[in-house]
């Protein structure tokens, strides 16, 4: 049953990334400013909304671990954070292709920009102390806080858009109030991004199912050597 | 009162075990003056622009010495059980942390008042403003200490622990680090304080969410 639904996801997910990789490349027109360069969006917008999604997501996971105790919630957790890290990284290289384009720098340390990649070194943080804990309990315990943490601190990124003035491009989505995309040229974001979400739940239903066999596994080492 | 009576004990002990040995904080501003030194190395700016990073390269200098201190700060309870000890006393983790916090925040304070004016000697800055500068400083500290302090606790029992605290702890610091050097560029610089009122927010905001998080989560880390 969970082997089909990982298809069922995969497969529908495939399908709407096609068809949107057919539309953004043969329908949507050439944005005014900047060009054919500007149908990155279609895939730096809805990577960086599914990461957040995720981080904010595995944090109640994490959450929900301290409270019942339930090691399967931290595998699930682990396996979103680290889904929701690849997508971050998709984020981050695709802006920076954009940016060696509009900007003709392949980086620059304005803050926004600069926040993000905060983010993602607390996450590699985050994975590199799951790695150094053996004990299962104390790994959960203190991945969950380091989760609970992270998250926090991702406020100030998502916030920083607001505060500070950068060089990233301002708010172009008609529900965060900035210019707008023209009618038409906005729904295949959407689809993308629902078909990123599939995708990333496929990973993550694959993931929890590789952590749940590891605790199993040493479980089983840990009954082997007790006798 | 009791609350506040055994934090303070903790921050005594804390203390006391370090004006009689003096390790972190000889090893700390030691390790700050090596960094004086490798900056001499690094750059060769004259003074205006010395003056527009002297509150960057300070902060630096605070972080990487402040370090060496807070990654002591629960590693030296290893030694003869003295965590499980202080664990199985009726110190609770929260009054624990904010003691361990409160001595780490007096030695770190001590190390930067020693860095400070050598800091402005060797590279010929002024100092102006140097009361609202102090103030910047005690609330940056803060901040420092508080993660700081709560990653060492969370990593005290790791084989690479010397490894993971500065790992874990920097990415964290961003935002108050940011906010630190931002309002010491601009006091040493005589810039508009006022236009740069953000950066005092983002200060307190931090310290506050992350002095609130760590107390409710201390004793998660510490017991389980």
């Amino acid at each position: 049953m969970r082997l089909k639904i990982i298809l069922a996801l995969a497969v529908l997910s495939g399908l709407i990334l096609a068809r949107d990789l057919h539309d953004i490349l043969l329908k949507v027109p050439d944005e005014a400013n900047q060009g054919a360069i500007f149908r990155i969006i279609y895939f730096h917008v809805p990577a960086a909304i599914t990461s957040f999604t995720g981080f904010y997501l595995g944090m109640f996971m994490a959450v929900g671990y301290l409270i019942n105790k339930n090691l399967r919630l931290d595998s699930i957790a682990a396996s979103i954070n680290e889904v929701s890290l690849a997508f971050a990284t998709i984020t981050l290289v695709t802006g920076s292709i954009w940016g060696r384009i509009i900007w003709g720098i392949w980086w620059t340390w304005d803050p926004r920009l600069t926040s993000y990649f905060v983010c993602l070194l607390i996450y590699f943080g985050y994975f590199m102390l799951r790695r150094a804990i053996d004990d299962p309990t104390t790994r959960a315990r203190l991945s969950a806080v380091l989760s609970i943490f992270a998250c926090v601190d991702i406020v100030l990124v998502w916030k920083s858009i607001e505060w500070f003035r950068t060089q990233h491009p301002g708010p172009v989505l008609e529900i965060r109030g900035g210019g707008g995309m023209a009618p038409g040229m906005e729904s295949p974001l959407w689809w993308n991004l629902l078909a990123l979400l599939m995708l990333s739940a496929a990973l993550i239903l694959i993931r929890t199912r590789q952590e749940s066999m590891k605790l199993e596994i040493d479980a089983m080492r840990r009954h082997a050597h007790a006798f | 009162m009791t609350f506040l009576r055994r934090t303070l004990a903790v921050a005594a002990k804390d203390l006391r075990s370090e004006i009689r040995s003096k390790e972190a904080v000889n090893a700390s501003v030691s390790f700050a003056l090596v960094i004086l030194l490798l900056f001499s190395f690094a750059f060769d700016i004259d003074p205006d622009q010395m003056r527009n990073i002297a509150g960057g390269l300070l902060w630096l200098i605070f972080a990487f010495a402040g370090t060496l201190i807070l990654n002591r700060s629960f590693a030296r309870e290893l030694i003869n059980d003295c965590l499980d000890a202080l664990l199985a006393s009726p110190v609770s983790g929260a009054e624990l942390f904010l003691g361990k916090c409160l001595a780490n925040y007096v030695l770190i304070v001590i190390v930067e008042c020693v860095s400070l004016p050598v800091f402005a000697v060797f590279y010929d800055v002024r100092l102006p403003h140097l009361g609202l500068l102090f103030a910047v400083m005690l609330l940056g500290t803060w901040g420092i200490t508080v993660i700081g302090t709560m990653f060492s606790a969370m990593t005290v029992n790791l084989r690479l622990r010397e490894l993971m605290l500065p790992t874990l702890v920097y990415p964290m610091l961003v935002p108050a680090l940011v906010g630190a050097i931002q309002l010491s560029r601009v006091l040493i610089t005589n810039g508009p304080l006022a236009e740069n009122f953000i950066w005092f927010r983002i200060l307190v905001a931090f310290n506050v969410i992350f002095t609130i998080l760590a107390l409710a989560l201390v004793e998660i880390v510490l017991v389980g």
